[in-house]
């Protein structure tokens, strides 16, 4: 790398932290990948938030998005972010996402593999108890867990727990699982916000009607789709919940959002028009967190029906997209942009030093004419509920394909069954995934060569034999490695646009303060707010 | 009296008839949309198998028509049968909220129609004057405008900037009344933009029509004052028609309130509606829809009724 480019980069990273389209951590991991000195950009933090110590009291009053009269306490139907957000309040997991993205206890304390991964051992907090007083044993993780597998299950985690041979309960509060094959990333699945932990009923099933659990946070009173009120579970086993008590608000309009924050009605809301985001951050009483994640706006194209079975054909349409424009236009800057493999940069084995693909129709071309798909013209679905200003996205790339000789004609699908009706049946589709913990989560779950949602039919033998060796991998080191490579591929072979990973944008009182670091998993520091954040 | 017993009966009879028919209606659109309650449920996350699992659970894998009639058995019982999605009694839930619905929509309907009926008279009394256009164009624009919108600029005003009132609507059991009605002010106020036109409209041209009759000429050759010709003589003889629109606004207060419950966080029996359709929940969709249409059938039958009662002339028809 010349110094000239170096520079560069620095100053475009340097924009990019200013702008808040990345974190400081990110910032400090991108330019130390390069080799680079990042002394200057260490000053862009110093003069944002000072470590405070947290104070306990208030009630925090918190306004969520996409909350549903007919949610349940079902947390194999968690599908909302009222379910979501409220289990990460009164239920516990056996690992949480820490605020730096790395992993945390939540109920468990330690865990550990065989060599081969194939069996983890959990070991359990003795403190941690339910909010009706019981202790939280192996038994109800046990019961908690099974509640996702088996046959006559309706949760929608089975497939993250269909390795799992057997959950025995080794003592009291020890919990061994079982796998079919090694797999170096459970302790992470256990973040996933089905698998909360509930009081097991004699019966081995468990008890989810009741609303008991053990997070930092019990239910007083509340309704699904109206609001929530909780108050500090005294016995709570982790660090932190220094509000006395919690007031969720389920507000789906984002102008009643970001009106209740102005007039005082909330403290916090959990996402933000971006439209008005400029608007917003005007106001000298609210602070906007806008926060890098991993959920991703992806573009799959069928790779074994013509024209997107030429790889060729494939990369020119990659090549074809400004996603600098798309982020400004579009997302209104609160993203992270998208290099064509499915792993964002605050998530765990970003291979940091794949370049970026760059808008360049003059080679998009030539490689249209090396496939003999000159004049190229392709039908692209979307809907707008798949994200707001999803279809926006595809007219404005459908623009830019035009200076390649592409022709793209967007079809604007209807948004009811739009999952069930459009994804994975037509060739070409824009469609919006929530961010997994993992990168093999993520792969095996749509990149793999027989995954039910192998949303780009995309079969690559190199691809999947790597992807089944990293599981396993305990090594961190070779593990990288092993995701780099797929990563590359996935990028250069794949049957994926991803034009990028959009942020968590939320906003906040001032008087409500947190830490240096948000977690990337949930808006809100990884759902946790309630019980990381604090009044000033 | 007994010929208005009779026409009630007959009238409910009827209006049984409808609800049989709607709830046939709306038990088809809701199998007619795309996607069904378990995909909804499990959300986009689901595999097959779950899919299937849950469909066996709550009954689906059967014909719609039997599944109809199951329905239809209990709720001629009495039992309108549990949500499928939060398998909880369907009365239970909606009772609270459509008690919501109603406190509002009467607390809205107590402003709307006294102003409606005054504004009316006296833009009939007064007509063509300034006071009359004024009054017709500031009603005719808040009607003009869409709810939402309404809603927006009366929030923007009213709360954001001066802080009179509150922009969130959300109400719970242990408030007092006077909570109550200061919490719910601004959405009330909305409804009343929006119905207070039909209303003083109607109102106005019955009135100016009678103007033109003989005996109102009488009354004015007389010497009565255009007041009294007005409240006396031209009043009683417009009811009919006034009734009808009132009670078709009282029933738009009661169903159409969805945007405005979105825009101000009110929970009522709208969101409630539109929660259960996106979950294909059944049970609910047809419990919210069967007590939609018997409030337009009972509001319907009671202005029918009302305008007999104020002209004995309609109790004897041809």
């Amino acid at each position: 790398m010349t110094k000239k480019t170096e520079s560069e980069l620095v100053d475009r990273l340097a924009a990019d932290a200013k702008a808040g389209r990345i974190s400081r951590r990110q910032f400090l991991q991108y330019t130390m990948v390069a080799g680079m000195s990042a002394s200057a950009g260490s000053l862009l933090w110093t003069s944002g938030v000072a470590a405070a110590v947290p104070k306990r009291g208030g009630t925090f009053r918190w306004g969520i998005h996409d909350g549903n009269t007919s949610d349940t306490h079902d947390p194999g139907t968690y599908v909302t972010r009222q379910m979501i957000f409220l289990a990460h309040q009164y239920r516990s997991y056996l690992t949480q996402i820490e605020p730096d993205n790395s992993l945390g206890p939540d109920l468990a304390l330690s865990w550990e593999a065989t060599p081969d991964a194939k069996q983890w051992t959990f070991k359990l907090n003795p403190n941690a108890s339910f909010h009706s007083g019981r202790p939280v044993t192996a038994e109800d993780v046990v019961a908690s867990l099974n509640h996702h597998r088996g046959e006559k299950t309706t949760s929608a985690a089975k497939s993250l727990l269909t390795d799992v041979k057997d959950i025995i309960a080794a003592d009291k509060h020890t919990i061994t699982v079982k796998l079919s094959g090694g797999n170096a990333d459970l302790p992470w699945l256990m973040t996933d916000y089905h698998l909360a932990i509930c009081p097991a009923k004699s019966d081995g099933t468990i008890d989810w009607k009741s609303g008991d659990g053990s997070g930092p946070y019990k239910i007083d009173s509340g309704k699904f789709g109206v609001s929530w009120n909780l108050s500090r579970h005294d016995g709570w086993h982790g660090k932190g919940a220094y509000f006395d008590a919690v007031e969720m608000v389920v507000l789906n309009d984002p102008n009643a959002r970001q009106t209740a924050l102005i007039t005082g009605d909330v403290d916090c809301v959990s996402q933000v028009d971006l439209k008005t985001l400029n608007l917003l951050k005007r106001n000298p009483n609210i602070q906007v967190d806008n926060v890098p994640s991993g959920a991703a706006i992806t573009m799959p194209m069928f790779c074994d029906t013509a024209p997107f079975n030429d790889v060729n054909v494939r990369n020119a349409l990659k090549l074809s997209m400004d996603r600098q424009e798309i982020i400004d236009k579009i997302a209104f800057g609160a993203a992270t942009m998208g290099n064509d493999f499915h792993l964002a940069p605050v998530q765990p084995y970003f291979p940091a030093d794949i370049p970026q693909r760059e808008y360049d129709p003059e080679k998009a071309k030539a490689l249209l004419k090396k496939a003999g798909a000159e004049g190229l013209s392709v039908s692209l679905s979307t809907a707008d509920s798949v994200f707001s200003g999803a279809v926006d996205m595809c007219v404005l790339y459908a623009e830019q394909a035009k200076k390649a000789g592409i022709n793209i004609n967007v079809v604007r699908e209807p948004n009811d069954g739009f999952y069930s009706d459009v994804w994975l049946k037509k060739p070409f589709t824009a469609v919006s995934w929530g961010a997994r913990p993992t990168p093999d989560v993520m792969f095996t779950l749509a990149y793999k060569h027989d995954a039910a949602w192998n949303e780009s039919h995309w079969k690559n033998e190199r691809f999947n034999e790597l992807l089944l060796q990293a599981k396993s991998e305990l090594n961190q080191e070779r593990r990288a490695e092993m995701y780099n490579e797929m990563c590359q591929l996935m990028r250069d072979d794949g049957g994926t646009l991803i034009p990028f990973f959009n942020n968590f944008v939320y906003a906040r009182n001032k008087k409500v303060m947190h830490g240096l670091e948000l977690a990337a998993n949930w808006a809100c520091d990884g759902a946790r707010a309630p019980s990381r954040w604090w009044f000033a | 009296m007994s010929d208005v017993l009779k026409i009630i009966a007959k009238r409910l009879g009827l209006g049984f008839v409808t609800l049989l028919v709607i709830s046939v209606i709306i038990f088809s659109a809701v199998e007619m949309l795309p996607g069904d309650i378990a995909e909804a449920v499990l959300g986009q996350g689901a595999t097959k198998e779950n899919v299937a699992a849950m469909r066996e659970q709550l009954g689906l894998d059967r014909p719609a028509p039997v599944r109809y009639f199951e329905w239809l058995g209990n709720a001629l019982t009495g039992d309108f049968g549990q949500s499928l999605v939060s398998q909880k009694p369907v009365s239970g839930a909606i009772a609270e909220r459509f008690a919501n619905t109603l406190f509002l929509a009467l607390y809205a309907a107590l402003i709307a129609v006294p102003i409606a009926i005054l504004l009316g008279v006296l833009t009939a009394l007064w007509r063509n004057s300034l006071f009359d256009r004024v009054a017709n164009v500031a009603t005719l624009t808040s009607i003009s405008s869409p709810e939402f919108f309404l809603g927006y600029i009366l929030i923007l005003f009213l709360s954001v900037k001066t802080g009179y009132f509150p922009s969130l609507a959300k109400i719970s059991a242990d408030m007092t009344l006077w909570e109550k009605l200061d919490r719910m002010f601004l959405p009330a106020l909305t409804m009343v933009l929006v119905v207070v036109a039909h209303m003083m409209r109607m109102t106005r041209s019955a009135i100016i029509n009678l103007l033109a009759s003989p005996y109102i000429e009488m009354a004015r050759l007389k010497g009565v004052p255009g007041w009294r010709i007005i409240v006396r003589h031209a009043l009683p003889n417009a009811w009919a028609p006034i009734i009808n629109v009132i009670a078709l606004n009282l029933a738009y207060l009661v169903t159409g309130v969805v945007l405005v419950e979105v825009v101000f966080v009110f929970p009522g029996i709208g969101q409630m509606l539109v929660d259960s359709v996106t979950k294909r929940d059944f049970p609910v969709v047809q419990a919210c829809c069967l007590i939609f249409a018997t409030t337009f059938i009972l509001l319907n039958l009671a202005a029918d009724v009302g305008a007999i009662l104020t002209n004995p002339r309609l109790r004897h028809p041809k």
